[in-house]
C-alpha cells in the first residue's frame, strides 16, 4: 500500500522499476512470488494430510498376502507390518540431516540479502548435498525394506508406507533440483534476487517441516 | 497513463548485462503473433477467459449428448438403445464431462475475464501460470475424452466408488483415464486457484478494500480458496486409485486388506467443497446482475460476504452426509445431520437477500435478469430438497433414487448453469461489443427453464417412487414410464434451448457486423468496475488504473445526492469511463512454453496406461517446457505489445519474474 501511495495511477503490473528487479509493488507489500508460494504450501498440507491419513489407517492393517521374513522363510502376512523392518537409528540420521539442511538454507539466504555471492553459492551448495544424503538414504531404506520382503504391493501397510515416504522423497528430490538449478543461475549474468532464493527456502522448510511430522508418525509412535 | 519509457532494449534488460536479453536464439518470445497464434500463444486473461469459455461450450455440448442418450434410453421400458455396459460409460462420462469440464471451467471462464476488471489489474499474478492453467485443462480434458476410442469410457460413477472401479469390475481402462485426467485437470485447477488468489490479494487497484470488492470477486475469491485446500484431497484418492489399478496396490480392495470406505471419504472430502466450487461463482454472477436490473445496490453486502465465507469453511464439514446409507455410526451421521442442516442458513441468508435486492426495486426483466431470476427460484427447490438429505432417515430412503439426481439437477443445473447464461447475457457486450438479441434471448430462456423443469421435476417423483439411479432400464408397469417420458421430452427442450442460444450468438454477431450500434461502454448502466472500460475490452484493460474511493465505484462516479438527499446523476456513463485509447501499455508477452509444457501432459497420461515410452515423451515435452519458460526473457527483445506502438521498451511485468524456476517445479511436479 505505501509503495502504491507514491505513485497512485500506477497499475501493479506496470509500476515498477526497470533496472532493479526488487519486489514489485503490491497491494499488500508482499511479493507475487512469496505469496504464491506461501498458497501453493497452503495446499499442499492436504495432500499430505490424506497420504498421512492413508498410513495411520493402514498401518497396522497387513492383508493375508504372503511375505518373506529376514530368513526366507514364508508366512502370512497377518501378523506382518512394514515397521518390522524398520532401522531406526538409521533414519534418525539421515533425519538429521535433512534437518540440518534446513540451518544450511537460512545462510544461504542471509548470505544473498547481504549480497556475498560466494557464500550463498556454498550454502546452496551444501543445502543440496545434505538433501541428497537423505534422498540417498531413502533409497537405500528402500531396497533394505525390498530385499527383506516389503515390497510396494506386499501389503496395504507396506503400500502406505511407500505412498506416504515415496512422495515426500519426491519433494524432496524436486527441492534438491531447485535448490541446483538456483546454485547454477549464480554463475550466469543474471544474478537470481535474494527473494528467489527465499522463496525456495520456504519451499525446503516446508519438506523438512513435513518430514519431521511423517517420521514421527511413522517411526516414533508406535 | 502508460509509462513510456525511451530507452534501448539492451540498456533495459534489468541492469545486467546484454547477454540477457536475447539468453539463446532458441528463448525468445513470440513477436507479434497473429491469427491463431495470437490465441494460442497469449497470456491475455481476456483471451484464456474466452478460450476457457469456448472450451466448456464444447464439452457442454459433448456432455449434453451424453445426456440425451441417457434420456432416450430412458424414454420408455425395455428399451435397447444403449447396452447396460454402455450405459454406465454415458452416465459416467456425462457426469465427469458436466462436473469438471463444463461447469467448473465455466467458472473459470467468467474468473478470468472478469476478476482482473473488477479488481482494477492489468492482468492475473502470473499470466503465463494462467495460460498453462488452461492448456493443462484442455489437454486433460481431451485426453478424458479419448477414452471412448481407446476402449471406453469410465463406468463407475462420476464419484466412482470401489470396488466398481477396481480392475475386477472394471476391467477396461476407462477408470485409468478418469484418474489420470481428473489428475491433469486438478493440476490445472491447484495452479489457477494460486494465481487468482494472489491477483485478488495483491493486484487490487488503490483503495479497492477487501469491503470495496465486488460480490462476484469475493464469491470467486472463496471458490478459488476451497479449489486450492480441496483438489489435493482428490490428488491423493486419484494417485491411490492409480497405484490400485496400475501397480497392484490394494488401497480400496477388501479381500486384501483395504478399505473402500477410504475413497468415499478422501472423495467426498473434495467432493463437498466442490459443490460450493461449482455453485459460488455462478451466485457472484446473479449478485451482480441483480442490484443492476432492479436499480439497487445489492441488499445486506457484508452479509453477502460473510455467507459466502462461512458456507466456504461450513462446506468441509458435511461431506459425510453423502455417505448415511455406508454405514459409518450413529454418532458420525448425527453429526454430519446436524452440520448438513447448518450450512443451510448462510445460503438461505444469501437467497433472502437477493430478493430483498429485488423488493422495491424498479426490476427490468431482461434475459439476464431472467437468468438470475431463475437460478434464485430453482436453486431455492433444489436447496429445499437438500435439506430433506439431511435427515438421515428419509436420506437412506433416497439414496441411490431418482430423487439424488432430481436434487443435484437443481443445484447444479439450476444452480450453476443459470447462472452462467445471465453471466453470458450481461457480459456478452463487454468482451464481444455487441448486445446478445432480447427476442431470441427470452426464447432461450423459456425453453431452457420449462424444458429443465420436465426433466428433472419429475425425477422426485420417479425416486420417491423407487427408480434406482444408474439403471440401464425398467420394466413396464412399475409407474415409472409416464414421468421417464415426460424427462426424455424436457431433455430434449434443454438441448433446443442450447441450440437457441448458439443461433442467438450467430444472429447479434451478423446483425452488429451488418448495423453496429455503439453501445458506449456502460450499457446496462451497472455499478462495477469492468464497465469502466470501452467494450469490448480494450487489451490493456484501463487506460489508468482508478483509484478506488466507494464500493461499486463505477456507480458512485455516475450518481450523487442533490440537495434534498435525492439520487441524481452526476455524469453520463461515458463521460465517466476511459477511452481505451491509451497507447504504450506494457503487458506480458505471448509465450510458447505455457501450451508445449501442458501437451506433455497427456503423453504421460498415454505412457503409464499403454506404454511408458509414451511417457518418455511426455516427459521430454515437459522438461522442454520448464526448460524454455525458465530461460526465456521476461518480454521479447525490442517488441512492444500488441497493438500499442512500438516505443522499443522491454518490460519486466508483474508476475513474469515471478515465475521463477522454482515456481514451476513444483507446479509440475505437484
Amino acid at each position: 500500500m505505501t509503495d502504491l501511495a507514491e505513485a497512485p495511477t500506477v497499475a501493479p503490473a506496470d509500476g515498477h522499476g526497470h533496472d532493479e528487479h526488487e519486489a514489485h509493488p503490491t497491494f499488500t507489500g508482499v511479493s507475487n512470488e512469496k505469496l504464491g508460494m506461501w498458497m501453493f504450501l497452503g495446499s499442499e498440507c492436504l495432500l499430505f494430510g490424506g497420504l498421512i491419513s492413508t498410513y495411520l489407517l493402514y498401518k497396522n492393517r497387513p492383508g493375508a498376502i504372503e511375505v518373506r521374513d529376514a530368513l526366507g522363510t514364508a508366512r502370512t502376512g497377518s501378523n506382518v507390518r512394514v515397521s518390522e523392518a524398520f532401522d531406526i537409528p538409521f533414519t534418525s540420521v539421515s533425519s538429521f540431516i535433512l534437518l540440518a539442511s534446513s540451518l544450511t538454507m537460512v545462510f544461504a539466504v542471509t548470505s544473498a540479502t547481504r549480497k556475498e555471492t560466494e557464500r550463498v553459492r556454498l550454502w546452496l551448495g551444501t543445502t543440496a548435498f545434505l538433501g541428497a544424503i537423505f534422498v540417498g538414504g531413502q533409497v537405500y531404506e528402500f531396497t533394505e525394506f525390498y530385499e527383506k520382503g516389503f515390497g510396494f504391493t506386499t501389503n496395504v501397510s507396506t503400500s502406505a508406507f511407500y505412498t506416504l515416504t515415496g512422495f515426500h522423497g519426491v519433494h524432496v528430490t524436486v527441492g534438491v533440483l531447485m535448490l541446483l538449478f538456483t546454485l547454477g543461475l549464480t554463475f550466469r549474468a543474471r544474478i537470481p534476487k535474494a527473494q528467489s532464493i527465499e522463496i525456495v527456502g520456504l519451499y525446503w522448510h516446508f519438506v523438512d517441516v513435513v518430514w519431521i511430522l511423517i517420521f514421527t508418525v511413522i517411526y516414533l509412535i508406535k | 497513463m502508460a509509462i513510456i519509457n525511451y530507452r534501448t532494449p539492451l540498456e533495459l534488460e534489468s541492469g545486467s548485462t546484454a547477454s540477457v536479453s536475447r539468453p539463446m536464439g532458441l528463448f525468445t518470445r513470440p513477436s507479434q503473433p497473429k491469427g491463431w497464434k495470437n490465441w494460442v500463444f497469449s497470456v491475455d486473461h481476456k483471451k484464456i477467459g474466452i478460450m476457457y469459455g469456448v472450451g466448456s461450450l464444447f464439452f457442454f455440448v459433448v456432455g449434453g449428448f451424453e445426456a440425451l442418450l441417457i434420456r432416450a434410453q430412458l424414454a420408455r421400458p425395455g428399451q435397447k438403445l444403449l447396452s447396460a455396459e454402455l450405459y454406465n460409460q454415458v452416465f459416467t462420462m456425462h457426469g465427469v464431462t458436466m462436473v469438471f469440464l463444463v461447469v467448473m471451467p465455466m467458472g473459470a471462464a467468467f474468473a478470468n475475464y472478469l476478476m482482473p476488471l473488477q479488481i482494477g489489474a492489468r492482468d492475473v499474478a502470473f499470466p503465463r501460470l494462467n495460460a498453462l492453467s488452461f492448456w493443462l485443462w484442455l489437454f486433460g480434458s481431451i485426453f478424458f475424452n479419448t477414452s471412448w476410442l481407446l476402449g471406453g469410457g469410465a463406468d463407475g460413477g462420476w464419484f466412482a466408488y470401489a470396488p466398481n472401479t477396481g480392475v475386477l469390475f472394471s476391467p477396461g481402462h476407462g477408470i485409468d483415464f478418469y484418474a489420470l485426467g481428473l489428475l491433469i485437470t486438478g493440476v490445472a485447477s491447484s495452479v489457477s486457484a494460486v494465481n487468482l488468489i494472489v491477483t485478488v490479494i495483491n493486484l487490487r487497484a488503490p483503495g479497492m478494500t477487501w469491503f470495496k470488492l465486488p460480490v462476484f470477486t469475493w464469491m470467486m475469491m472463496v471458490t478459488q480458496f476451497l479449489l486450492l485446500f480441496a483438489i489435493p484431497v482428490i490428488t491423493v484418492a486419484l494417485f491411490l486409485l492409480m497405484f490400485d489399478r496400475l501397480f497392484g496396490s490394494a488401497f480400496f480392495n477388501a479381500s486384501l486388506g483395504g478399505d473402500p470406505m477410504l475413497w468415499q471419504h478422501l472423495f467426498w472430502i473434495f467432493g463437498h467443497p466442490e459443490v460450493y466450487i461449482m455453485v459460488l461463482p455462478a451466485f457472484g454472477i446473479v449478485s451482480e446482475i441483480i442490484p443492476v436490473y432492479s436499480r439497487k445496490p445489492i441488499f445486506g453486502y457484508r452479509f453477502m460476504i460473510f455467507s459466502g465465507i462461512a458456507i466456504g469453511f461450513m462446506g468441509w464439514g458435511v461431506w459425510a452426509h453423502h455417505m448415511f446409507a455406508s454405514g459409518i455410526g450413529p454418532m458420525s451421521v448425527t453429526a454430519f445431520s446436524l452440520s448438513t442442516m447448518f450450512i443451510a442458513v448462510p445460503t438461505g441468508v444469501k437467497i433472502l437477500n437477493w430478493l430483498a435486492t429485488m423488493w422495491g426495486g424498479r426490476l427490468k426483466f431482461d434475459t439476464a435478469m431472467l437468468f438470475a431470476i431463475g437460478l434464485v427460484s430453482m436453486f431455492t427447490i433444489g436447496g429445499l430438497s437438500g435439506v430433506s438429505h439431511a435427515f438421515a432417515p428419509a436420506d437412506t430412503q433416497q439414496t441411490d433414487t431418482y430423487y439424488i439426481v432430481a436434487h443435484l439437477h437443481y443445484v447444479l443445473f439450476g444452480g450453476a448453469l443459470l447462472g452462467f447464461f445471465g453471466g453470458f447475457y450481461f457480459w456478452w457486450p463487454k468482451v464481444f461489443g455487441h448486445v446478445l438479441s432480447e427476442k431470441i434471448g427470452k426464447w432461450h430462456f423459456w425453453m431452457t427453464l420449462i424444458g429443465f423443469n420436465l426433466t428433472f421435476g419429475p425425477m422426485h417423483i420417479l425416486g420417491l417412487q423407487g427408480m434406482s439411479r444408474r439403471i440401464f432400464t425398467y420394466s413396464a408397469g412399475q409407474g415409472f414410464d409416464l414421468w421417464n417420458l415426460v424427462a426424455t421430452f424436457g431433455a430434449f427442450m434443454i438441448a433446443v434451448g442450447l441450440l437457441i442460444f448458439f443461433a442467438n450468438m450467430v444472429v447479434s454477431h451478423r446483425a452488429h457486423k451488418k448495423h453496429p450500434v455503439d453501445i458506449g461502454p456502460d450499457p446496462w448502466d451497472a455499478r462495477s468496475m469492468e464497465w469502466m472500460v470501452p467494450c469490448p475490452t480494450p487489451e490493456h484493460n484501463f487506460d489508468e488504473i482508478p483509484t478506488v474511493t466507494e464500493m461499486d465505484e463505477f456507480w458512485h462516479r455516475k450518481y450523487g445526492h442533490d440537495e434534498t438527499g435525492r439520487l441524481a446523476p452526476i455524469a453520463t456513463s461515458r463521460e465517466v469511463a476511459q477511452e481505451g485509447d491509451a497507447e504504450n501499455v506494457h503487458l506480458p508477452s505471448p509465450s510458447y512454453w505455457p501450451i508445449v509444457l501442458a501437451s506433455g501432459t497427456p503423453f504421460v497420461g498415454y505412457g503409464v496406461i499403454f506404454n511408458l515410452w509414451w511417457a518418455v515423451l511426455g516427459g521430454v515435452l515437459i522438461v522442454a517446457g520448464v526448460f524454455g519458460w525458465v530461460m526465456e526473457p521476461s518480454t521479447e527483445p525490442g517488441g512492444d505489445h500488441g497493438d500499442h506502438g512500438n516505443d522499443g521498451h522491454v518490460d519486466d511485468p508483474a508476475g513474469e519474474a515471478a515465475e521463477s524456476p522454482q515456481a514451476e517445479l513444483e507446479e509440475v511436479n505437484s
